[in-house]
């Protein structure tokens, strides 16, 4: 491209994205003190109120951006990643003994009126040691040492912060997965990732039975798929798992029919154990066919058919024994299993009215009434989306959507361009970042996602958060505008 | 455009955002139900009270039920002018009460914000309704109905306890409750409160900015019904509890009635108790309820801990049997008394030498002090603290000394000396047998509650075991403890119960004149056994106590009696606690015993007891 022939500061930077950063963080700050308005008017620049305070942020996270970009070389990035990773981990595990309890989690150090989350930091230094790790000479990730070490990489902090019960951070560790996908991580394993998602949500809301039917459909299309059999598997597998999801809707009709008590066998079958271990009898017949034609997808495809049965029949235990308790809650008011509107579902109820009070364009600037009143909790941090919703409507927050969306989309533009390895593994963890934020702060107050305290990326109240993402993103620029400047790309 | 990983990745960014501006799309612009606009409206959240369970007795009658009544609400923010004397007319309150209220509001404006308040407790719907008439003219006042305690019959205030709002303390130690909640304070509604509570529940109204409620939220889709609390039943005998009641009124003490083959409690009074009708309403009443002298909160029956006095012969006499210090036929020697070296424990004028089984039903006391120093000092124990030992762990088994476990709050465990108590009182080695005689007939450091009394009384009726008194049922929604259907053994075997019953059934049925010292209690076929006792009060008068149960073979109920500074334990022990057991077993009282009931239901003990 022609404009990046120079090798100046207005040339080598991407302007796009410290424009779209600086928007973001002024709707935040904006936003912030609109959510806090009480009966006495105060000024935005107030320092005891948030917005004074959230100010004090910016210009800070503004100076560290300077810092970055213009004082420290981005050539140390790549040779303090471990160190620096290191550190982190000490941190972390420290925090758990020395931090102070917010909220039911043991994640934030006191420094007199400063707080902040070592998981905060761990985003920034797990992203470094993946790209610094992903980009030597000779990493593969199909070789199995190298798959073993990055996935430690990821787990080792992701289970601390569980430890922490800070698990929405956690979550967050999930999208690295979009980055090994990227660095050539089979499709399939995103493929199965999704299909478990989608088996335990099926599960906890149908019921097993469905679950297992479903898995039993979806298993003998791909291989119908695979081997071009498509037409066959709509004429006679289709045709049959239809007819088997109402089988216990028919036996229940049969049942009452025969005015079949509460305790009678037919109401007491355990429909998905039938079904599933009708599968299992017909399972050694496709082992002898796949053996006969040493299909390795056929192989495949009963071994995944099992692994999803196991799934399927632990999620009831994972459901019930390993998740705690507002865990448990929180999955069942999303799923709709408990209706709860004070309660757990009490948050996503408001801000879903705020929002939904918002219409097209809003009530205005200072005029959302929801917010103001204290009706929606966490209303600066965790739930600033519910402002602008409000506020601004379909309009703004639409923008503020897709603002995001194309700053995300505009960091793995810069980093599948880059010509350093280590650049473009460390810009897709930066997206990842950001888009999981996004996907499961917006998702959580608009009701599709379960309510996980995370804030917004650059939106949130709050110091820490709106520091860390400052230097998750100018690390990438800085690391873009170091290449630029040399390949002049 | 070449479909490679990048290229993937940025559709599934698309999906994702898609899936995010849809979701906004439909609740921002489509569903028209998240469509309040807060400035003009605003949701209501009208609380449900649940009705709290009913307690029943076990016969399935009422206890405690519930009524209706309404709390006025304000909310201060909406209330504009308004005519303060049409208020306090239509409340039945003084217009200053009114004026202040509002100015207290005023002050804590801040604090209150868009809440409501709660301007008058518990209002009768009479009263509401007469509000209610012309509640259009006070914007900003609404009423909120709730249920509050209904006592059908005039039994067991003190058991039942009472219900009232809970305070600030007991919000922080029970973070379900929030303010306006009501919970059990004492008794029966403190110690089933988590069944009999039930949950809240809840509507939510639209409200314009006019204080009109414009309808239900979303069709009332959100809506949380309230579940009402389980029902509890109980153990106790309504009518027996009333009787109960009505004739310890104006005496101070205990009337305990335990069902032997069930250790259900059928009654227990604790007299002076507090009535019903001021449960209802405790809160206007609990400062004439502290400021009486004769203290109704307290529970006598198990918080009290009284020297047992003579009916503790029993418990002496089964132990030396077990112990075999002294058969049934033994007999002792009785000249108005013990005597040991200089000093004499006094006893009354009866025939001697006696047996065991007349000393039971003549109560005598030289007799035990035999069977106790003979067990103290047999010799089979090593030495006197030993043997006093041994005593102390049979003594206990009869659940003396400790709580019983039953289900009731706060029961006393009473005191049993052993060897270490004495050694601190005396020094080790420094005191032997004669220093603690008294202990033989239940005086001394001996103090237990009347409902180890009673205990006591079913153990032997039960000749040998007990099961711990409880109050609470089995029912369909609440099941109790398994503690409860355990039989407790005591250490001493069955067979030595024979004499001892017999003793008791002597001391009742060998007619006036006999030397029997409880003759007054016998009922014409109902075979009552008993023992009563005399126990020494320091302020003034006996105390007079009387265990008793019947039939003699399969028991139905045991008794326990003790009423203080009332004298001879036949005085009126005897009588009460024969009266109940009458009631209970036939429905009513005899025609003969008729003049001994009015006597009993007019006495009047309360001036003999000294008060502070």
């Amino acid at each position: 491209m022609e404009r990046f022939k120079g090798r100046g500061l207005k040339e080598t930077l991407d302007w796009q994205l410290i424009i779209g950063y600086l928007i973001l963080v002024f709707i935040g700050w904006l936003n912030i003190y609109a959510s806090v308005q009480s009966a006495e008017s105060v000024s935005i620049f107030d320092f005891g109120a948030r917005s004074g305070k959230q100010f004090v942020w910016m210009m800070t996270a503004f100076g560290l951006a300077a810092l970055i970009l213009f004082v420290i070389s981005p050539r140390i990035y790549e040779s303090f990643s471990l160190p620096v990773y290191i550190a982190t981990l000490v941190l972390l595990v420290s925090v758990i003994f020395l931090g102070v309890e917010v909220k039911g989690s043991r994640s934030w150090f006191e420094f007199g009126p400063v707080r902040f989350q070592p998981a905060e930091i761990s985003k920034i230094s797990t992203s470094l040691m993946l790209a610094a790790v992903m980009s030597q000479y000779g990493y593969k990730l199909n070789n199995l040492r190298n798959f073993i070490v990055t996935a430690a990489i990821v787990l080792v902090p992701m289970a601390i912060i569980v430890a922490q019960s800070e698990t929405g951070s956690a979550l967050v560790y999930c999208g690295f997965i979009f980055v090994l996908y990227r660095e050539g991580l089979s499709g399939w394993i995103l493929f199965m990732a999704g299909m478990a998602i989608l088996l335990f949500i099926l599960t906890m809301t149908l019921s097993p039975y469905m679950s297992v039917l479903v898995l039993l459909g979806i298993v003998s299309l791909c291989c119908g798929l695979y081997r071009n059999r498509f037409r066959k598997w709509l004429m006679i597998f289709f045709p049959a798992v239809v007819l088997l999801a109402f089988l216990p809707w028919g036996a229940d009709r049969i049942a009452e029919a025969l005015h079949a008590g509460e305790d009678a066998f037919v109401h007491n079958i355990r429909w998905e154990y039938l079904l599933a271990g009708a599968g299992l009898c017909a399972l050694p017949y496709f082992a002898v066919r796949a053996y006969r034609e040493r299909s390795g997808f056929l192989w495949a495809s009963l071994a995944a058919f099992v692994a999803g049965l196991i799934f399927i029949f632990s999620v009831d235990f994972i459901f019930h024994d390993v998740l705690q308790d507002h865990q448990r809650k929180r999955i069942e008011v999303l799923l709709g299993l408990k209706d709860d509107p004070a309660g757990v579902g009490y948050n996503v109820n408001q801000s879903m009215i705020a929002i939904g009070s918002g219409g097209l364009f809003g009530k205005g600037f200072m005029k959302g009434t929801q917010t103001t009143y204290g009706f929606v909790p966490e209303q600066s941090t965790d739930f600033i989306f519910c402002t602008i919703g409000e506020e601004w409507g379909f309009v703004g927050s639409a923008a503020t959507v897709l603002l995001f969306a194309f700053m995300i989309w505009r960091i793995i533009q810069d980093a599948e361009r880059s010509r350093e390895a280590f650049t473009r593994i460390y810009g897709y963890c930066v997206a990842s970042c950001i888009f999981m934020h996004l996907f499961i702060n917006v998702g959580m107050t608009i009701g599709i996602m379960p309510v996980i305290g995370i804030p917004l990326p650059f939106v949130s109240y709050g110091g820490s958060s709106l520091w860390a993402f400052t230097v998750l993103l100018f690390i990438f620029i800085a690391l873009v505008r170091h290449e630029r400047r040399y390949f002049g790309k | 455009m070449k479909l490679d990983k990048s290229n993937k990745l940025k559709a599934g960014l698309a999906v994702a955002v898609s899936i995010i501006l849809a979701k906004l799309f439909v609740i921002q612009i489509v569903d028209e139900s998240f469509k309040i606009d807060a400035s003009n409206n605003s949701m209501v959240y009208s609380i449900i009270y649940p009705p709290r369970g009913i307690i029943d007795d076990r016969n399935g009658k009422i206890l405690v039920g519930n009524k209706i009544a309404y709390d006025l609400l304000v909310t201060p923010k909406e209330v504009g002018e308004f005519d303060t004397l049409a208020l306090s007319r239509a409340l039945d309150v003084p217009e200053t009460f009114i004026r202040e209220k509002m100015a207290g509001y005023y002050r804590d404006r801040r604090k209150i914000g868009y809440q409501s308040v709660v301007m008058l407790k518990q209002m009768t719907p009479e009263q509401y309704m007469k509000f209610a008439e012309i509640s259009y003219m006070f914007p900003g006042f609404r009423g909120q109905a709730r249920s509050i305690r209904e006592y059908p019959y005039n039994a067991g205030g003190n058991l039942l306890g009472y219900v009232s709002e809970v305070d600030a303390d007991f919000l922080k130690r029970h973070k379900d409750y929030s303010p306006g909640d009501y919970a059990g304070k004492t008794g029966i509604e403190a110690t089933c409160e988590k069944y009999l509570k039930g949950e809240k529940g809840y509507n939510i109204y639209l409200r314009n900015s006019k204080n009109k409620i414009e309808g239900r939220y979303r069709d009332g889709e959100m809506d949380r019904e309230a579940v009402p609390g389980k029902d509890i039943s109980t153990t106790i005998d309504a009518e027996l509890q009333h009787y109960g009641q009505e004739l310890m009124k104006n005496k101070v003490g205990s009337l305990v009635a335990i069902e032997p083959a069930t250790g259900e409690i059928l009654t227990l009074v604790s007299s002076p108790g507090i009535d019903v009708e001021m449960l209802a309403d405790i809160g206007s009443h609990y400062n004439d309820i502290l400021a009486n002298p004769y203290k109704p909160m307290f529970n006598r029956a198990v918080q009290s801990s009284y020297p047992p006095g003579s009916v503790f012969k029993l418990v002496n006499g089964l132990i030396g049997l077990q112990e075999g210090v002294f058969t049934p036929d033994t007999e002792y020697p009785c000249s108005m008394g013990y005597h040991f070296g200089r000093n004499t424990l006094a006893c009354h004028d009866h025939r001697s030498p006696i047996d065991f089984e007349e000393a039971i039903m003549m109560s005598c006391n030289a007799y035990f002090c035999y069977v106790f120093r003979g067990l103290l000092e047999s010799g089979r124990y090593g030495s006197v603290d030993e043997a006093l030992d041994v005593w102390a762990r049979y003594v206990k088994s009869f659940g003396f000394g400790e709580k019983l476990g039953s289900d009731f709050p706060s029961e006393l465990g009473g005191f049993i000396p052993d060897s270490g108590y004495y050694d601190k009182i005396y020094g080790k080695g420094r005191w032997k047998a004669t220093n603690v005689i008294s202990l033989s007939i239940g005086q001394g450091e001996i103090g237990c509650t009347p409902l180890h009394l009673a205990n006591l009384c079913a153990t032997i009726a039960n000749r040998g075991y007990y099961y711990i008194p409880h109050l609470i049922r089995d029912s369909k929604e609440v099941e109790i403890d398994d503690r409860y259907r355990e039989k407790q053994y005591t250490l001493v075997d069955t067979v030595h119960f024979h004499e001892v019953i017999e003793g008791m059934y002597r001391a009742v049925n060998s007619g006036y004149a006999s030397g029997g010292t409880a003759t007054i209690a016998a009922v014409k076929g109902l075979d009552i056994c008993g023992k009563t006792g005399t126990a020494q009060n320091p302020r003034g008068d006996d105390n007079s106590v009387f265990i008793c149960f019947a039939p003699k073979d399969h028991p139905k109920i045991a008794v326990a009696a003790y009423v203080e500074n009332a004298s001879f334990g036949a005085r009126w022990a005897a009588p009460l606690a024969s009266l109940l057991v009458e009631k209970y077993l036939n429905g009513e009282i005899c025609e003969e015993r008729k003049p001994l009931e009015r006597r009993m239901l007019d006495g009047y003990l309360l001036d003999k007891v000294k008060i502070d």
